[in-house]
């Protein structure tokens, strides 16, 4: 294994899934660092330094957003959360917490490659200077310019509309909770409330969508929150 | 003569048989002094049932210091008295706790007519024992003859002691063996001076007193006679019950007229004896007339402490209501085939001597057929009546002075009329102001209006003027008439007051309970029983109360308070729990724990004890307090009679429900083999091949994708069964937010995008749509069941999703051009695990996850076939409501 691959820390308690995860990673290029409860991954995290965190929210001797708090006072390495399919709450708690993005189980392998890659390549943006121009499918955002065109077509955004639209895209690909994005837009003393944001949201996918019921790029995460689709 | 048993009274008793075999059994050792060896004749027996093996406790034992007694006590063990400190002293006790914690088969209790020292749980020890028997343990316990409550009286009559210390006659009466422990006058008196009985001191006070040859034989006798009538009533019951068919007499029945004399209880106890050796049923009598108001409250409680004894000895006590109390008392005599009536001797003082005797002999004239019995009051009962405190009635002054003032405006028009008009006249005019005084003011104000009339009217109008000299005795007729008029006026006003007065409180009472009913018939379930209770007793009476309900497995719980200032304390609970369990009223004005908040009375309803009422009743007592009590227990009745109701009709619901759940639980099992086993199958065979390891790469693929597609499959069908579980569970907190329909929508279609893969999708989702008020989750899921619904049942065809709102409902139809729901099934398909064919997959939990979903959402869902074909299902949904928001203002500072 070549050292120059990244790294993987998975921390998970049932065998089964730390089997699929790891033959799964190796063969897609990743190295993997195993650990089966919440301690023993903060060591691994520490001593591995990894590129990347695959985190169980329902580890046996830790609370899972306890090790995502944990982690984020001296890493700001991406965490991904993997959920058992009935906690929107636990979700947006560990999105909330610092976790870069979710997965439910059960899910496919190009459902984790794909998160993992977007969450390793927002990584490794992070320190790069942001690029002018975002660019998805037909939607074209040129920050500096405050223009944002669909297939060439310029469409008109109020300023909450556009910081909103800026919001995601500088996430792409990643889901943003409620929170995130109603402190993006308005502020934090507006977070809690949701419908603003709701109402917000559907005025956006009328102006760039085609079908505001069949959304390309805004797409709903139910009880969570939004995420701005990337077509690389 | 109908020689068969009678039916109720034949189900009458097989119940109190019932009762009694779970009931411990009682046993009295019955004597008629003390020192006859009752004690000594207990503990006998109790060793020789120890020496058969049965668990004896000796838990209250007199030994009086005899000797042979304390040695028949060794070796039993005993539980230790319980000890209170009682203003200062230290008493021991009893302790019932420890006897019921220790749970023998039988407890020896000694003197069962000793009163508790205040602060035990019961004031009498016979209620200790009656405690010990519900709980199902045996008793062994001692009587004399002198402390039956029936007996009481005439003892004191023979002895000249009154005891204070009684047992009603039931509890003597519903013993299952009584041993009377006999011994002749003579031996008992030898037995006293060889010190047997009391130390030598005492026992010479004893005989001078009460160990008198005379005393002794009596209460021999009585004690006897006590017990031969108990073996006859024995006999009459083994006769009843194997129908010896012998004739006998044609039922007797008593019936004794009570009133608010002291005489009552006297003329009460009579009655029992006199029904007990006819084997009679008797009834107790209270005639209410309008002066029933007033008799002082402390005659009326005796009134009622005398009712209360008809029912203790075993009687029926009722009240009528009515003005001619001759008529009233014969006509409901005839009407229950009464054979005697028991009477009270008139007093021989008294100016109410003459109407009573007035009624004595009314009643003795009109009663054809009925025998009369009139019986004497005893001279202790006329010294108590002659010692009676009266109670001064409060007077003011001012109905005096109107009354005065009233005279004077007589005499001021008097004056005004005078030169035209005879003197006879203006006397017309005075009595004018007597009737009017007499009608508004009572008796008193106008008895000083008819002197000051008079006085007047011959102080000023008749000649001579200015003096009182009456030359003419036409005057004093005048006064007379006018004197007349006025108490008969004054009188028959306050009658029609009292009447008026007594009509509307029976009124009220009516109409209180009417509405009790009423409220009591709407409600629908055990709690809703309890609040209108308490609504009633709190609202209407201003008593505190709460209604405590028992619910399986856990503590109970008070169900309904009227307000936090009821607070109860772990000791009042206790209160509550042992009413609950003995189905026995305790608490303030009862014999149980009287020094306890309030009063609670059992909620019982064919036997049942289904809760408990809790009432407090006012310290300061404007009210008498039986009439308070009786609300309380008439509330009670209904309560408890709609609490049955209520219990009844949830356990008929939970019963059905019990059966539905079995139902689900069967075709949940064969869902479950199906829908786990097949994909299972698939999964299981599939990744065998691979892990063999044998396979080309693309079989190696197929198989993968086979696996996969299966563990989907089940991913889903668990999920639905998770929904299901947690929307059935009822534990569902819908977590609604105006949400725009498009989101939830679009969010549901990208989930099921992989299934409706290459299928047209045709929305109408109209820009104008109000947001609807939903949990987003669940309504998701709804939306991703239509879905995959159409993607198996409609394949290949295009999904139409409209959407239109009116009147605060949005409406959803997601349609396809399938072959439709099958015939007559449109409602079916949303039953849990309905299947339109046994081909297709799925466990037929979609569809009814969609109905509990658009139901817990205050919306509906329905089927239906497409006139063009296919189906259609039709999802209603309520608004959000409140028009979207406007754009809050942008925050100061805020970065764009």
């Amino acid at each position: 294994m070549s050292p120059t691959l990244p790294l993987v820390l998975l921390i998970e308690d049932e065998p089964g899934i730390r089997r699929f995860l790891r033959v799964t990673l190796s063969s897609s290029g990743f190295r993997v660092a195993e650990a089966s409860c919440g301690e023993d991954g903060m060591k691994r995290a520490a001593a591995d330094r990894p590129d990347l965190v695959i985190l169980d929210l329902g580890l046996p001797d830790r609370d899972g957003m306890e090790v995502i708090r944990d982690l984020r006072e001296w890493t700001a390495v991406p965490i991904l959360v993997l959920t058992a399919r009935e906690s929107e709450r636990a979700k947006v708690e560990a999105l909330d917490a610092g976790a870069d993005d979710y997965l439910t189980k059960p899910f496919g392998a190009a459902e984790l490659l794909a998160r993992l890659r977007v969450a390793l390549r927002h990584a490794l943006r992070a320190n790069a200077p942001q690029e002018p121009v975002f660019t998805t499918g037909d939607l074209r955002i040129d920050l500096g310019a405050r223009v944002v065109t669909v297939a060439d077509r310029e469409v008109h955004l109020t300023p909450i509309e556009f910081r909103l639209l800026v919001t995601l895209a500088k996430h792409a690909g990643k889901v943003l909770t409620h929170r995130q994005l109603l402190n993006a837009g308005w502020g934090p003393e507006y977070d809690f409330q949701a419908h603003y944001l709701r109402v917000y949201m559907a005025q956006l996918r009328r102006k760039i969508e085609d079908s505001p019921a069949n959304p390309r790029y805004l797409r709903t995460e139910p009880g969570v929150g939004y995420r701005l689709v990337f077509e690389g | 003569m109908d020689d068969r048993p009678d039916p109720d009274e034949l189900l009458e008793r097989i119940q109190s048989d019932e009762v009694r075999s779970r009931r411990g059994r009682l046993k009295i050792f019955f004597g008629s002094a003390p020192g006859v060896g009752k004690t000594y004749a207990m503990l006998e027996a109790a060793r020789s049932r120890r020496s058969e093996g049965v668990d004896v406790v000796a838990g209250w034992v007199e030994t009086h210091g005899r000797r042979e007694t304390e040695a028949l006590l060794e070796g039993l063990e005993r539980i230790p008295p319980r000890v209170l400190s009682y203003k200062g002293k230290q008493l021991a006790e009893f302790d019932l706790d420890a006897a019921l914690d220790r749970g023998p088969a039988l407890v020896l209790l000694d003197e069962l007519a000793h009163t508790n020292a205040p602060g035990s749980r019961h004031a009498k020890r016979w209620q200790d024992a009656q405690e010990l028997l519900s709980a199902g343990i045996g008793v062994y316990t001692t009587l004399n003859v002198q402390h039956l409550e029936s007996l009481h009286e005439a003892v004191a009559q023979v002895t000249g002691i009154s005891i204070s210390e009684r047992v009603p006659d039931t509890a003597f009466e519903e013993a299952d063996e009584v041993e009377l422990v006999d011994l002749t006058a003579d031996d008992l008196i030898l037995r006293l001076k060889e010190g047997k009985v009391y130390f030598p001191q005492l026992a010479e006070r004893a005989l001078e007193n009460f160990f008198r040859p005379g005393n002794l034989i009596a209460l021999r006798e009585m004690a006897l006679r006590k017990t031969a009538d108990r073996v006859d009533v024995q006999m009459e019951r083994y006769r009843k019950d194997h129908a010896v068919s012998e004739p006998w007499p044609a039922k007797e029945r008593i019936l004794v007229c009570l009133g608010a004399s002291p005489y009552g209880q006297h003329l009460v106890r009579s009655a029992r004896s006199l029904a007990a050796r006819l084997r009679a049923d008797w009834i107790g009598l209270y005639v209410e007339t309008s002066s029933h108001d007033r008799i002082p409250p402390a005659d009326r409680e005796q009134l009622q402490r005398t009712l209360r004894l008809v029912e203790q000895l075993g009687g029926k006590a009722v009240t009528l209501s009515a003005e001619n109390t001759v008529e009233e008392i014969l006509t409901f005599a005839r009407s229950r085939n009464v054979t005697k009536i028991l009477l009270g001797k008139p007093p021989r003082a008294g100016w109410w001597r003459l109407s009573r005797r007035r009624f004595v002999e009314g009643l003795i004239r009109e009663s054809e057929g009925v025998d009369i019995y009139v019986l004497g009051g005893t001279a202790h009962e006329r010294l108590e009546r002659l010692h009676r405190f009266r109670r001064p009635e409060r007077r003011s002054w001012r109905p005096y002075a109107k009354a005065a003032a009233v005279v004077a405006l007589s005499a001021v028009a008097s004056g005004l009329l005078s030169p035209f008009v005879e003197p006879t006249n203006l006397a017309m005019v005075f009595l004018l102001g007597v009737i009017l005084v007499a009608t508004r003011l009572g008796t008193g104000p106008s008895v000083l209006a008819s002197v000051l009339s008079v006085a007047l009217f011959d102080f000023v109008f008749v000649p001579p003027h200015l003096t009182f000299r009456v030359s003419d005795s036409q005057y004093l007729i005048t006064f007379s008439v006018m004197l007349a008029v006025a108490l008969l006026t004054s009188n028959l006003a306050a009658r029609v007051r009292r009447e008026a007065r007594r009509a509307r409180e029976a009124q009220r009472r009516t109409e209180a309970m009417a509405e009790l009913t009423m409220d009591l018939a709407r409600a629908r379930d055990a709690r809703a029983v309890a609040d209108v209770a308490v609504r009633h007793l709190s609202g209407r009476y201003g008593l505190p109360s709460a209604v405590f309900l028992p619910f399986p497995d856990a503590p109970i719980e008070t169900v309904s308070s009227s307000d936090a200032s009821f607070a109860y304390r772990a000791s009042e609970m206790a209160v509550v729990k042992w009413v609950l369990q003995r189905g026995l009223p305790a608490g303030q004005d009862t014999d149980t724990l009287p020094g306890s908040e309030a009063l609670y009375l059992p909620l019982k309803a064919s036997g049942e004890v289904l809760g408990v009422l809790g009432a407090r009743l006012p310290k300061d007592r404007v009210e008498e307090p039986s009439e308070v009590r009786h609300r309380i227990e008439a509330a009670s009745n209904q309560t408890a009679l709609a609490l049955e109701r209520a219990l009844l009709a949830e356990r008929a619901r939970k019963a059905q429900m019990d059966a539905e759940s079995e139902r689900l639980r069967s075709d949940l099992l064969s869902s479950l083999s199906h829908d786990f086993r097949t994909p299972l199958a698939s999964i299981v065979g599939a990744s065998s091949s691979i892990a063999d390891g044998n396979l080309k790469p693309e079989e190696v693929r197929e198989l993968a994708q086979s696996v996969y597609d299966e563990s989907l499959r089940l991913s889903r069908f668990v999920a639905n069964l998770l929904d299901m579980t947690r929307l059935q569970a009822g534990s569902l907190v819908l977590n609604r937010e105006p949400q725009p329909l498009e989101e939830v929508i679009g969010a549901a279609l990208d989930r099921v995008r992989n299934r409706l893969e290459g299928r047209e999708i045709l929305l109408d989702l109209p820009e104008s749509l109000p947001m609807v008020s939903i949990d987003a989750r669940l309504v998701e899921h709804l939306f991703i069941n239509l879905f995959e619904n159409v993607a198996r049942h409609a394949p290949k065809s295009p999904v139409e999703i409209r959407a239109t709102a009116s009147e605060g409902r949005v409406t959803v139809t997601v349609a396809d051009r399938g072959p439709g729901l099958p015939k007559g099934a449109e409602s079916h398909v949303f039953e849990k695990f309905y299947r339109a064919s046994e081909r297709v997959e799925g466990a037929g939990l979609g569809l009814a996850i969609c109905r509990a979903v658009a139901e817990a959402h205050g919306g509906a869902i329905r089927g239906v076939n497409r006139p063009e074909g296919g189906a259609a299902f039709v999802v209603e949904l309520p608004e959000a409501g409140l028009p979207p928001p406007d754009p809050p203002p942008r925050p100061p500072g805020a970065h764009s």
